[in-house]
């Protein structure tokens, strides 16, 4: 059995210091070490978007990175979004718009959404549904999330990267 | 679903990652991107030793222009492609290409490197190293090779590597100016991996097709070039008989399989379809109709 590795990096802006072993998936360690629940993990092979957060302010699937590959780097989770009292932008145009049922999806929604509205131009609704496509939703079919995204992009302040 | 037990190293030099792989005796696996490595892993359908990290490599990263090709380091992140002037201005069709890449998520992590050298005959890279005749640089422990693109897959998922070498640079030739380009491919959802996809160059002069490539992803077990497609085109105008001609020897060309997802014929059917579509994008591109 190989040693557990020690690994230093930022989660929503808090350093965290851990031993994990080389195989735990990022989802895992944010959900079972950290105790970080709001990233859920679906299908754990990079198919459903539910587990996506970003990676040095980039959105990446936790499942399909090891938690030792995030030494010395910055995770965001939708934890760092907003809190139940004070939701975060985006999140704001979510709960407008009913951009969600069940939830399970919400998360890995809001990470791709802070990161498609940083890079893409967004300039249309095939835009929109063509850079969400990578997380699946099975109950709102959509639109609404797609107007929660629109109007964040209309409201979009600073440089695109 | 979740990873069978190994021991991770994430080295400080490529020199270091070739020393880890040899010490490994076949048993260590590069990771860089893991956005294919990762799953297979998860799915068990692999028991690596040990996972080598190069994706922190700052040697394996760099887009440069040189005198007469474009290097490409081998750790450079399939969104850096996408976003990148310098490939835009050579290689339009690579950026195009790009932006059908899975999704943003995976685009973030996953490199050119891992994706040739995982080789998926329905991805895109493997069929555009291909269509600009790219030249693979593969670092052993004591030696460098140069690969040519039409020689690099033995089959399906199987790259000419081996297990102690790592591709470190991909180099694309500069295309002739003006040369016109077309990429096409159909996913049932968009990101999805295409059922069938083409990309083709034109270089006309006078209106009439001076040289011309033609690749196709999906259609075998590696991806193809349509040599003798290519050949049909030269000298002629890329009139609709002509275009039908060459589908029809796309057509013949091509073994797809069939799946839960397409039927051969299908499949056949979509590579014909996009191949027209492609060379009418590059005959317009070659000859001004559209902005290349």
């Amino acid at each position: 059995m190989p040693d557990a590795k020690r690994i230093k990096l930022s989660v929503n802006g808090t350093t965290y210091e851990e031993l994990v072993e080389p195989r735990l998936l990022l989802s895992d360690f944010l959900r079972d070490t950290l105790g970080l629940t709001g990233t859920h993990v679906g299908c754990e092979h990079g198919v459903c978007g539910a587990c996506t957060i970003l990676l040095d302010g980039d959105s990446v699937r936790s499942c399909l990175t090891f938690a030792v590959q995030a030494d010395g780097r910055s995770v965001e989770t939708v934890e760092g979004l907003g809190t139940i009292e004070e939701l975060g932008p985006l999140q704001e145009k979510f709960r407008k718009h009913h951009a969600l049922q069940c939830g399970f999806c919400t998360s890995g929604m809001l990470m791709t959404g802070v990161d498609i509205l940083r890079k893409y131009p967004l300039a249309t609704d095939d835009e929109i549904r063509e850079a969400l496509s990578g997380n699946i939703c099975r109950c709102t079919g959509y639109e609404h999330i797609v107007r929660a995204i629109r109007e964040a992009r209309d409201e979009r302040t600073g440089e695109m990267t | 679903m979740k990873p069978p037990i190994f021991d991770f190293v994430s080295p400080g030099s490529l020199q270091e990652a070739l020393s880890l792989l040899a010490a490994g005796n076949g048993e260590a696996k590069l990771v860089a991107g893991g956005q294919s490595l990762v799953p297979m892993l998860n799915f068990r359908l692999l028991n690596p030793s040990m996972l080598i990290d190069v994706s922190r490599l700052a040697e394996l990263r760099d887009i440069t222009e040189q005198a007469d090709f474009l290097s490409i380091g081998a750790a450079t992140r399939h969104h850096e492609l996408e976003m990148s002037s310098v490939i835009a201005k050579h290689f339009p069709v690579l950026s195009a290409a790009m932006r059908h890449v899975a999704h943003l998520a995976i685009r973030n992590k996953g490199t050119i490197g891992g994706s040739l050298c995982h080789g998926d005959p329905a991805a895109e890279l493997p069929m555009i190293i291909q269509l600009l005749d790219a030249r693979l640089i593969v670092q052993g422990p004591d030696s460098e090779r140069t690969i040519k693109a039409g020689d690099f897959y033995l089959g399906a998922l199987t790259p000419d590597i081996a297990e102690n070498e790592i591709l470190v640079e991909v180099r694309l030739p500069y295309l002739a100016s003006q040369t016109g380009w077309g990429f096409e491919e159909f996913a049932r959802k968009s990101g999805d991996f295409a059922l069938a996809g083409a990309a083709a160059l034109i270089k006309a002069d006078n209106g009439r097709i001076s040289d011309a490539r033609i690749s196709l992803m999906g259609g075998d077990e590696i991806p193809l070039r349509a040599t003798e497609a290519e050949e049909m085109l030269v000298g002629k105008a890329l009139e609709p008989a002509l275009a039908e001609q060459v589908c029809d020897s796309v057509q013949d060309l091509v073994t797809p399989n069939s799946d839960l997802h397409a039927s051969a014929d299908y499949r056949r059917h979509l590579i014909g379809t996009m191949t027209g579509r492609a060379l009418d994008a590059a005959w317009r591109h070659a000859t001004g109709d559209i902005d290349a």
